[in-house]
C-alpha cells in the first residue's frame, strides 16, 4: 500500500509553466524528498499530488489508481503544512479526529487511533488544549499527529520544519525519521534545505525550474551528480566551480567540493591568499583568493589557524574532481 | 507604552486634545438628550442648561408613547436594520470568499463590478427602484427596505471582506479540504471565525446609515404599518408648529438601539481597524 506514479505532469498558471513534464515513481514505504531552490515547482508538485491543485495535463496514480480527478479527501493522503494549519477553534484531540469524523469512522476507532498517535508523539498531556496554548514545536507535532491518525497511503510534508527554530528543527527531523521507520509508510517531503534532504531521504528528487534534474539516493547525488546544478545544490559549503579555460582544461567548468581540497603553506597546485576564515570547532572553512582558480572555499577538518592575508597553496583530490561540459552535464 | 517613551506634559497634552474632541463630538447628542427632559419653555428659555427641578418635564416622552405607535416604529426599524445587516454580512462574506479564494475567468472584473457600487450612490436609482417595487407589489413592505439596504451595503462589505479573506492562511483551508470538509464548512467554520473583527467593522459601517435613513422609508414604505423611527419622528415636525419635546424624546430613544448594537460590535471593531497595521 502506498506507491505513487506521476506520468508527464504539467502545470501552468496562465502563460507561466511551473511544471514542465514530471515523471516520477515512488515505491511503497519510500521516503522521498523533493528539493530545489524556491520557485522550482516542488510545492506545486506536492499540491498536485494532494489534489489541491489540478494538473494541466498528465496523470497521478496512487496504488495504481488514477486519482487525477479525485478530491483530496478521497485520495488516501495526509498532509503536514509549513504553517501547521491547525483548526484554531478545536482542541488538539478534535484537530486530530476531524478528518476521521468527516469520513464516518466510528468514534471508538477514532479514540484508539488518537491514543496511539498521541503516545507516539508524546502529546497526551495536551489533548484538551487548543492550538493557541501550544508552542511551535508542539503545534507541528499535533499537525503530524493529525496526519498519522488518518493512516494514509501517502504522507505529504510541505516544508514542515521551516517555521521552527534551529534546535527544534533537529529534534523534529529526528522524530519524523523515527516515525517513518515505525510506520513504514510512504512519505513525500518538500524542502529547500539540502541538509534535511540528505538526512531524511531514501531518495532525493532535485527539481529546478519545473524539471527534474536528477533522482537518486543522497550518496549517489553527492558522489556522482548528473550536472553542475545538482553538484552545486547538494553539499555544504557549496562546490567550487572553476572556469576550465583558466586551468588549461578541455571541460567548460571544473568542480571541486571544499572538503576535497587540501591546503599547504609551502607548495600545491593553486597559490592563493586567505580572505577569511570561519572557525566552527569541528572544522574550519577557509576562503582563498587564488591566482588561477579565483575564489575557493576550502573545508578543513579540525582546527586550522590561518590569518587573512597569509599565502596558502590549495590542491584538489584528482579522484574527486568533476568536469562539466558546456551544457552543464558531467563529462568523463 | 514603556516609561521611557512617556512624559507627563505629553500625556496631559494628548489627553487635552482627545477630551476636547470628545466634547465637540458629543455636544449635539448631549444637547438632544438633555432637552428631551425639559418643558417647552425650558427648551427655548435656556437650551444649554441641564434640566432643573423647575424645567424638568417628561411631556416629550409621554407624547411619544401616547401618540402614534412608536413601539411599532421601533420594531420596524430594528427588523429592517438587523435583517439587512444579516444579508449584507452573509452575502458580502460569501462573495468576498469566492473572489479571494477561487481563480476563475473574470475574477478581477467581477471584483471591480461589485465594488462599483461604492462610487455610485444608490439614491440615483430611486425612481427606477420605486418603479420596480411598484411592479413587484413590494411598496409599503419592510421587504422592500431590506432589499434596498442589502444592495446598498454589499459593495463596501465585499470590498473590505475580500481583502481580509485573502489574509486567511491557505494552508488552513487546504488542511480542511484534505480532512474532507466541504467548501461551505471551510467557509463557515474555518474562515468566518478568523475574519470576525472585519465583519464587525463592516457591520457598524453598514448599520448606522440604515438605521438613520429617512429617504427610502419615506419613498418606499411610508404607510403607518411600515414606518421606521426616523420617519415616525416626522409626525411631530409640522409645517407651522413643531413639537420639539416629542421630537427630542423620539430622537433620544432612537439612539439607544444603535448604541446597544455598537457596544456589541465595538470590541471586535477596534481589532478590525487596527489589524494589519501591526502584527
Amino acid at each position: 500500500m502506498g506507491s505513487l506514479n506521476i506520468e508527464n505532469v504539467k502545470k501552468a498558471f496562465g502563460p507561466v509553466e511551473v511544471l514542465k513534464g514530471i515523471d516520477l515513481e515512488v515505491n511503497d514505504g519510500e521516503f522521498v524528498v523533493f528539493v530545489g531552490p524556491s520557485g522550482c515547482g516542488k510545492s506545486t508538485l506536492l499540491r498536485v499530488i494532494a489534489g489541491l491543485e489540478d494538473s494541466t495535463s498528465g496523470r497521478v496514480l496512487i496504488d495504481g489508481d488514477d486519482v487525477s480527478v479525485t478530491p483530496p479527501a478521497k485520495r488516501g493522503i495526509a498532509m503536514v503544512f509549513q504553517t501547521y494549519a491547525l483548526y484554531p477553534h478545536l482542541t488538539v484531540k478534535n484537530n486530530m479526529g476531524l478528518g476521521l469524523k468527516q469520513a464516518g469512522t466510528p468514534s471508538a476507532e477514532i479514540e484508539r487511533r488518537i491514543k496511539i498517535a498521541s503516545a507516539m508523539l508524546s502529546l497526551e498531556p495536551y489533548l484538551e488544549r487548543r492550538p493557541a496554548e501550544l508552542s511551535g514545536g508542539q503545534r507541528q507535532r499535533v499537525a503530524i499527529g493529525r496526519a498519522v491518525v488518518r493512516e494514509p497511503k501517502l504522507f505529504l510534508f510541505d516544508e514542515p520544519l521551516s517555521n521552527l527554530d534551529a534546535a527544534l528543527r533537529v529534534n523534529t527531523r529526528l522524530e519524523i525519521a523515527q516515525l517513518h521507520r515505525r510506520l513504514k509508510a510512504t512519505m513525500i517531503y518538500v524542502t529547500h534545505d539540502q541538509v534535511e534532504a540528505m538526512t531524511l531521504a531514501d531518495k532525493i528528487v532535485v527539481l529546478n525550474a519545473g524539471r527534474i534534474e536528477q533522482i537518486g539516493s543522497p550518496m549517489q547525488l553527492y558522489n556522482s551528480p548528473a550536472n553542475d546544478f545538482v553538484a552545486g545544490f547538494i553539499g555544504s559549503p557549496k562546490m567550487n566551480f572553476i572556469d576550465g579555460a583558466k586551468l588549461g582544461e578541455t571541460a567548460k567548468t571544473i568542480g571541486v567540493r571544499p572538503e576535497h581540497l587540501t591546503v599547504d603553506a609551502k607548495s600545491g597546485a593553486w597559490k592563493g591568499t586567505v580572505v577569511h576564515a570561519e572557525h566552527l570547532g569541528a572544522d574550519t572553512n577557509l576562503y582563498l583568493d587564488c591566482e588561477k582558480a579565483g575564489l575557493l572555499t576550502v573545508r578543513i577538518f579540525g582546527v586550522y589557524n590561518a590569518d587573512p592575508g597569509a599565502t596558502l597553496y590549495a590542491t584538489p583530490d584528482p579522484a574527486k574532481t568533476y568536469r562539466f561540459g558546456a551544457d552543464g552535464r558531467v563529462v568523463k | 507604552m514603556s516609561t521611557a517613551t512617556r512624559s507627563l506634559p505629553r500625556t496631559i497634552g494628548a489627553h487635552a486634545v482627545l477630551l476636547t474632541y470628545t466634547v465637540i463630538a458629543l455636544f449635539p447628542v448631549i444637547l438632544v438628550v438633555m432637552n428631551s427632559f425639559k418643558s417647552r419653555a425650558g427648551i427655548f428659555g435656556a437650551p444649554l442648561t441641564p434640566p432643573t427641578p423647575k424645567t424638568f418635564d417628561l411631556i416629550g416622552y409621554t407624547t411619544v408613547f401616547g401618540q402614534g405607535d412608536f413601539l411599532h416604529y421601533f420594531q420596524n426599524s430594528l427588523v429592517v436594520t438587523v435583517a439587512s445587516l444579516f444579508f449584507v454580512l452573509l452575502f458580502g462574506a460569501m462573495a468576498g470568499f469566492a473572489l479571494s479564494e477561487y481563480r476563475f475567468r473574470g475574477n478581477t472584473m467581477m471584483g471591480l463590478y461589485l465594488a462599483l457600487g461604492i462610487m455610485i450612490p444608490i439614491r440615483l436609482g430611486t425612481v427606477a427602484i420605486l418603479q420596480l417595487m411598484v411592479a413587484s407589489g413590494l411598496v409599503n413592505t419592510l421587504t422592500a427596505l431590506i432589499l434596498v439596504y442589502t444592495a446598498q451595503g454589499l459593495p463596501l462589505a465585499i470590498f473590505i471582506l475580500s481583502e481580509f479573506m485573502k489574509q486567511v492562511s491557505d494552508d488552513l483551508k487546504n488542511a480542511g479540504r484534505i480532512d474532507g470538509l466541504s467548501e461551505y464548512t471551510i467557509f463557515f467554520r474555518l474562515v468566518l471565525p478568523l475574519v470576525r473583527p472585519s465583519m464587525a467593522t463592516v457591520a457598524v459601517f453598514t448599520m448606522i446609515p440604515i438605521w438613520n435613513d429617512l429617504w427610502f422609508p419615506l419613498i418606499l414604505a411610508p404607510s403607518e404599518e411600515t414606518k421606521t423611527v426616523t420617519l415616525g419622528a416626522q409626525l411631530f415636525l409640522g409645517q407651522f408648529v413643531t413639537n420639539w419635546n416629542a421630537i427630542l424624546a423620539a430622537l433620544s430613544l432612537a439612539i439607544l438601539p444603535v448604541l446597544v448594537l455598537y457596544v456589541i460590535f465595538s470590541r471586535q471593531l477596534i481589532r478590525g481597524i487596527t489589524s494589519g497595521a501591526v502584527k
